[in-house]
């Protein structure tokens, strides 16, 4: 996972597989650069992400309640197509946060 | 009926086990030639219990997790996932989207809602203080003749 910071905004590019083991660290790193910079929109871009299971919604969700407590807002970008029925499941939509574009990748296999 | 291939595997409740496990059940299932998305089902759900047995199951402690996988006639697969753990009290509650007993953890309670929605058929059954048993079912595409 990359950090990258504008002047107002942290993006995190989110690489590999999320589970429950892997998002610990995720978690550790992006809050403790929110923390540090309190930005105004902290955007999630899974561009990179293989695979995930329902520890990437938690992941999610406790950075949405994070940048709330600053008053600030979280973007989920580049969603991969196979990650979708898992975005949906969670209700996530509900929040308005994830952003509709969605990237198509070739189906590796 | 007995099963055409089956397999047998345990191993500690390690968090750095999950992507050992739906990995090695992936690879175990590759003989039936899945689809992408097929593999990507089986593997989000043996994570959401393989997970459950680290965070829940063992909670606090180590023990073991046991997977067994059964390849039946026309790509039925059957994977049951068990440990010796401490077990559930309330099954109908425990399989509720969004409750969890663990939201220190970012659990989003999601676990058994997402085995549902990418499997076929799921079973759970459990004994507190004994340990609990999730089993689900599948049918793959079946590109492949049988055999």
């Amino acid at each position: 996972m990359k950090l990258s910071e504008g002047e107002e905004e942290i993006t995190a590019y989110l690489s590999g597989d999320i589970d429950h083991h892997s998002a610990r660290d995720m978690r550790e790193r992006i809050d403790a650069a929110v923390q540090m910079k309190k930005p105004s929109l902290l955007r999630l871009d899974f561009s990179g992400v293989k695979f995930m299971d329902s520890s990437g919604i938690g992941l999610i969700m406790g950075r949405y309640r994070l940048m709330s407590l600053y008053g600030g807002i979280v973007r989920v970008v580049n969603v991969p197509d196979e990650l979708e029925r898992m975005m949906k499941l969670s209700g996530l939509s509900a929040l308005d946060i994830m952003e509709r574009r969605v990237i198509k990748r070739e189906a590796a296999k | 009926m007995k099963p055409q291939n089956e397999m047998d595997m345990s191993f500690e409740s390690r968090s750095s086990n999950e992507a050992f496990a739906r990995c090695a059940v992936a690879a175990f299932l590759t003989q039936l030639d899945p689809t992408v998305s097929e593999l990507n089902d089986i593997k989000t759900a043996v994570s959401e219990a393989v997970t459950n047995c680290v965070v829940h199951a063992y909670r606090d402690t180590i023990g073991k997790v046991y997977i067994n996988v059964k390849i039946e006639e026309n790509s039925l697969i059957t994977i049951k996932i068990r440990d010796k753990g401490c077990g559930i009290e309330n099954i109908k509650r425990a399989m509720e989207p969004l409750f969890t007993t663990a939201p220190s953890d970012e659990r989003a309670g999601l676990g058994f809602a997402v085995m549902e929605s990418f499997t076929d058929k799921l079973k759970v059954s459990s004994k507190v203080g004994k340990g609990t048993t999730v089993t689900f079912q599948k049918r793959l595409s079946c590109r492949v003749g049988n055999g």
